[in-house]
């Protein structure tokens, strides 16, 4: 008998993928020249696997199996379809910047209020007067062979800027919108918080109708200058059969406050990496984040903090409730670098598993590099408490209605980190939606 | 006088011991039942039997509540019926804040009995007269379920929610036990404020104290399993005297 071994290798790229880009990728020069190399580098390297330690439980050679071909620019058509699907939003009195199919629709978005600036970023990536412009596809500081991806292929995002002490008082709302099918969407936003500026920025990653199966590859960066303050709320509420990989690059000034919750209850597969770095000292850092997961969604959560200068706090609580055979992965790695005297970290998780095929996997990695720290790392994964369970049982609430009790209270708990009502409660929303759906 | 809860030769095993080796008690409207007897003697499995708590094996006997088989139903089921198990532990359940768990629970029970929804005035009507009676600020009501209460406001907590699912039968689980003296007579009105022609209680201690505050009808001893002795109030008094070696002998 012949067996045909399938070599998860990196030809396995379509190389055509990015030659059948190429002519509709923003920016000449030294743009097309970073976004060759990051593709040559994303070629080398392929996918990554479950030899690659910081994709150990996420393997997306096995789990997306390759790249779809990038979306077509959306057509009127699939405006009217993105239309309809920002109008069922829950998120709302945000001012909206919307991504349809990975590029920006100026007549679905808002106007940037006063001590905002927005920009494409496919025209600053044009912009030949622009000497920095291909600044903003460099990755070096991860390394992460997804994020060299995004560079070679990001069609569009949006770049945000808040004038130092400006407090918009809408908040800045990124909408991603997915139309078509079977299509891959690469999208690269930026915000930039002047000092002492406040402001809260939304990511919403939803679909319209007709779309499926597609992959979405988004990256945001992230400066918070002297003395500002950013919450940060991200709602994932992708297709069943959808992938959503993103990354957030976050460096944080002196004094400042960042604030930043995830909910995940859409995408069959998910990944949302984030890189936190504390360039200036006496800033907290809060990050927090749930992922609902049922049928066999697979949902990462990876976070990477650097502590680089001394006296920062960060707390990180991420939760997970993970149904059927799902599959819930958080990693979290601190790095207290030498001079980080003072630093005060903790690290949290906690899974709530409600199916015996239902899976958590947790990797904390502490590498403390001072002398004069304070960090600790915790995590919990368990089933339902019985004894709680009989307790509502015993005061007339049906089995049923008494898991989606505890389970609210166990998402509710995180949800409440969230400092902003209506986001608070949009988040809850998605949330509610998801337990509803679970039969 | 209508019998409210019959237990009938009940047997219980809790893996493979038998903790109840046919248990007979008859509770009768408006009667209130202590249940006296040393540690060990299943007063607690007892309980939790009637309430419908997983993990008990039942081989023989019954349970009838109002003339119907009680061991058949769900404990939401029994609860909607009006059976109210009072816990020794209360549990705390972090996240779910107090008046939308007992505003969920009554609406569970009335929409199970095939009753309207009580509409929101009147259910914080009926909350806030409760509260004041029982000595309970209302701001007790807005954090998570007993998250955070010292013992005497847990067991308030389950006075509370008598009085508001009104029950025909009370089962109180060692409502003494971590109480001081204040806060056993504040819990002890309550449940005397519910005593009523229709309702029957089960007053399970281990002292005879509590009985001094909710005075019995009958009083049962139990040991080893089984209800060994069985007689007025004054046979708290006796037990206190003379404790319940006596008893345990008497079984062995």
């Amino acid at each position: 008998m012949n067996v045909a071994l399938l070599k998860p290798a990196p030809e396995r790229v379509p190389n055509d993928l990015f030659a059948d880009a190429r002519s509709r990728l923003p920016g000449t020069g030294p743009v097309a020249d970073l976004r060759a190399a990051s593709f040559a580098d994303f070629a080398a390297r392929g996918l990554p696997h479950r030899r690659i330690e910081e994709w150990k439980y996420t393997d997306l050679r096995a789990l997306l199996g390759q790249v779809a071909p990038l979306a077509a620019a959306p057509d009127e058509a699939a405006l009217a379809r993105a239309k309809a699907a920002l109008a069922k939003l829950d998120v709302t009195g945000t001012a909206r910047f919307v991504l349809v199919d990975g590029v920006f629709a100026a007549e679905l978005s808002d106007a940037p209020a006063a001590g905002v600036t927005l920009r494409r970023l496919g025209a600053v990536l044009e912009d030949e007067t622009n000497t920095v412009r291909a600044d903003l596809l460099r990755t070096n500081a991860t390394g992460d062979v997804m994020v060299a991806f995004n560079a070679a292929l990001a069609t569009d995002g949006v770049v945000l800027g808040v004038a130092d002490g400006a407090r918009p008082d809408k908040p800045l709302h990124i909408v991603h919108v997915a139309t078509q099918p079977s299509v891959s969407v690469a999208t690269r936003s930026f915000l930039q918080l002047g000092k002492d500026a406040q402001a809260t920025l939304v990511e919403s990653f939803v679909t319209a109708e007709g779309a499926h199966d597609y992959q979405r590859h988004d990256a945001v960066v992230i400066s918070i200058g002297d003395g500002a303050a950013l919450e940060h709320v991200r709602l994932v509420e992708d297709a069943h059969d959808a992938a959503n990989i993103s990354t957030a690059i976050v460096t944080l000034g002196a004094k400042a406050r960042f604030n930043t919750f995830s909910i995940t209850t859409g995408a069959h597969v998910s990944r949302y990496q984030a890189f936190v770095r504390f360039n200036g000292e006496e800033t907290h850092a809060s990050i927090n984040g749930i992922n609902l997961l049922k049928d066999r969604q697979h949902g990462d959560a990876t976070l990477v903090l650097d502590h680089a200068v001394p006296n920062c706090d960060s707390r990180e609580e991420f939760r997970a409730v993970v149904d059927d055979s799902a599959r819930s992965v958080f990693q979290g790695r601190i790095n207290v670098h030498p001079d980080a005297q003072k630093t005060d970290a903790k690290m949290m998780t906690r899974a709530l598993l409600l199916s015996d095929e239902a899976e958590a996997d947790n990797k904390p990695e502490l590498e403390i590099f001072a002398d004069d720290v304070t960090c600790g790392h915790g995590a919990t994964t368990g089933a339902l408490d019985d004894s709680l369970l009989f307790y509502l049982r015993a005061r007339g609430l049906p089995e049923k209605e008494a898991q989606a009790m505890l389970i609210q209270a166990f998402v509710g708990e995180a949800i409440e980190t969230i400092a902003d009502d209506s986001l608070r409660e949009a988040a809850e929303t998605a949330a509610e939606r998801w337990l509803k759906a679970r039969s | 006088m209508s019998a409210l809860l019959e237990v009938n030769n009940l047997k219980v095993r809790v893996e493979e011991r038998e903790i109840l080796h046919g248990l007979t008690l008859t509770v009768n409207k408006g009667q209130v039942h202590a249940i006296m007897g040393p540690n060990g003697s299943g007063k607690s499995t007892l309980s939790h039997v009637i309430a419908g708590k997983p993990g008990y094996e039942v081989t023989d006997g019954e349970i009838l509540f109002e003339g119907e088989d009680l061991l058949a139903m769900e404990p939401d089921e029994r609860a909607a019926k009006g059976v109210f198990l009072a816990f020794q532990y209360p549990v705390e359940i972090p996240g779910v804040a107090t008046m939308n768990f007992l505003r969920t629970a009554l609406n569970a029970q009335r929409k199970a009995r095939g009753e309207a929804e009580m509409s929101t005035p009147d259910f914080l009507k009926k909350v806030r007269e409760v509260c004041t009676r029982l000595n309970i600020p209302q701001d007790m009501l807005k954090r998570g379920v007993n998250v955070g209460f010292s013992g005497g406001e847990k067991k308030r907590n389950e006075v509370l929610q008598m009085a508001l699912f009104e029950p025909s039968l009370c089962i109180l689980d060692e409502m003494d036990s971590g109480l001081d003296i204040d806060a056993l007579r504040i819990a002890a009105d309550g449940v005397n404020a519910l005593r009523t022609p229709d309702r029957g209680f089960v007053v399970i201690t281990h002292y005879q104290r509590l009985l001094n505050y909710i005075v019995p009808d009958v009083v049962h001893v139990m040991s080893n399993g089984r209800v060994v002795k069985s007689g007025g109030k004054e046979l708290a008094l006796e037990l206190e005297e003379s404790g319940y070696a006596q008893f345990e002998e008497k079984a062995a």
